[in-house]
């Protein structure tokens, strides 16, 4: 046995998060994600997957980086980073978008929180923090803000499925009913530790997102447990993340989205705002859209028996036309299905489209990316 | 971790039993539970004639695939189809699963291979 596709386990040198103790106790198996030794799964991916999409389950994600903006210019410093309209929120909203280069590549896909008019934080990946922190950094420079890194001092939990607002509202000293989705609320007590509390997440389920100090994350993540494993919550693992996040058509950096994609090739115009004023990559985006994408990301069903991978060519007629961004034995379709980057002529709805798995090219169609209707609360 | 008696063992955590000169193949106990829920697995066809050290099938878990090479050199007698529809069995019976049966070449390949004892120290080493 070789297992290919996917990364070594050298784990030296590797950071942990404050609940790595917690993950070894649940026989979690780790694994090296961007430099963090994280669980990828604990019961199994099939299981963790099911347990969010019927009951709820729960995530440890404290890898990923928090950037605090302070000062009289953060929002104009941020609308000149970012793609999307940073000033159609107000306090204690949220907003989803890109962080993008000149050329309109893809610095890194962030989530914006407006704490209070002149302080806002943003939550980036965890393999892009020092690039990230680096590029705000420089492209601050004209702007009165001060950008803190404080992903070192901050852990992030997510507990997702139909029953996360039931179990979370048990510890929660706020009703979260009032929390609407990418809303959160600060300064709010769960089990006695100050935290913040969003409904947002990566699952397309309902759920929250808890960002708290270091120090108070084991003991929040054992209350949680405590307080869902009778009403189905279960750890999840990395593994469970990636299946639920694409099934529900929402990217992932290094897949769908990087430096050398832009967001409305990988289909995401809705979060480019061309006319909310300038901001970095506003002319290239404007001027792809103008002229007509010349390829775009789409997804796929196998047709021939056989499971797409991330990397994975696309051919018609014996020429490579594409690359698979993402692909799964689906854990809730239990079909194989994929996302590609195809050229635009075979990128309609329907158009057969082979996969090169190993040795063999199998068949596939282009079909919606819709996989899986979110069961967002509005 | 189970490893059964009486069964071969490879390096790369296939193991081989053997009945007559026909040895069944399958992967071990280590192998499912690094690989986790498999979800599909790739067959070779009857009467194909492989070399100790060939990929015979590739397993596909949820998060990877994996090849899996086979320990003696032969002719494939049988591959067990019900895996076709059921992958899951590996994880399950990883030791009563068989992927494939083969018309061994020489049977003093085995020879090479690890007995029950040699297989757990291996593991032991490995990690």
């Amino acid at each position: 046995m070789k297992i290919y596709g996917r990364g070594g386990f050298e784990m030296a040198d590797l950071k942990r998060t404050p609940l790595y103790d917690a993950h070894t106790r649940l026989g979690a198996k780790m694994v090296d994600f961007a430099g963090w030794e994280m669980p990828i799964q604990y019961e199994g991916i099939i299981a963790e997957h099911e347990a969010v999409r019927t009951y709820a389950g729960i995530f440890d994600v404290s890898h990923m980086g928090e950037v605090e903006f302070t000062g009289p210019d953060a929002e104009s410093c941020l609308q000149n980073l970012v793609t999307n309209d940073v000033s159609s929120i107000k306090d204690n909203q949220m907003l989803y978008t890109f962080m993008c280069y000149p050329d309109g590549g893809v610095v890194d896909d962030i989530i914006v929180y407006r704490l209070k008019q002149d302080r806002f934080m943003a939550v980036i990946n965890a393999s892009n923090i020092d690039k990230d922190i680096q590029w705000m950094r420089e492209q601050a420079a004209p702007y009165n803000v001060v950008i803190k890194d404080r992903s070192g001092e901050l852990s992030l939990i997510a507990v997702q499925g139909p029953k996360a607002e039931e179990i979370l509202n048990e510890l929660v000293d706020a009703d979260l009913k009032d929390i609407g989705f990418f809303r959160f609320i600060d300064g709010v007590k769960c089990s006695s530790k100050t935290c913040m509390i969003s409904r947002s997440g990566y699952t397309g389920e309902d759920g929250f997102e808890i960002c708290l100090r270091n120090e108070d994350a084991l003991f929040v993540w054992e209350k949680l447990l405590e307080a869902g494993t009778e009403k189905g919550l279960k750890p999840c693992g990395l593994g469970a993340r990636d299946t639920l996040r694409f099934e529900a058509n929402l990217p992932l950096y290094g897949n769908e989205l990087s430096e050398h994609i832009t967001p409305l090739e990988a289909g995401y115009g809705m979060f480019v705002k061309l006319d909310k004023g300038d901001f970095i990559g506003r002319d290239a985006l404007k001027r792809q859209k103008e002229e007509g994408l010349t390829r775009r990301i789409v997804g796929f069903e196998m047709t021939e028996n056989g499971v797409p991978r991330h990397g994975y060519d696309v051919l018609s007629d014996d020429e490579v036309i594409g690359f698979v961004t993402t692909g799964y034995n689906s854990p809730t379709l239990k079909k194989n299905i994929g996302l590609a980057m195809v050229d635009i002529g075979h990128s309609a709805l329907g158009t057969e489209i082979g996969i090169q798995i190993r040795k063999k090219v199998l068949k596939a169609k282009v079909i919606k990316r819709n996989f899986y209707t979110k069961s967002y609360k509005k | 971790m189970e490893i059964k008696k009486g069964l071969y063992y490879t390096e790369e955590h296939e193991w081989v039993r053997v009945s007559g000169n026909t040895a069944y193949i399958g992967i071990t106990d280590y192998a499912q539970d690094a690989m986790g829920d498999i979800v599909y697995v790739e067959l070779p066809e009857v009467g194909d004639t492989l070399k100790a050290g060939d990929v015979f099938s590739v397993i596909e878990s949820v998060k990877a695939a994996s090849d899996i090479y086979l320990p003696v050199s032969g002719t494939v007698l049988k591959v067990n189809t019900e895996l076709e529809d059921s992958p899951e069995m590996i994880n399950e019976d990883p030791y009563g699963s068989w992927i494939i049966a083969v018309d061994m070449l020489d049977d003093t390949e085995l020879d090479q291979l690890m007995d029950a004892a040699a297989y757990k120290e291996y593991l032991s080493e490995e990690n």
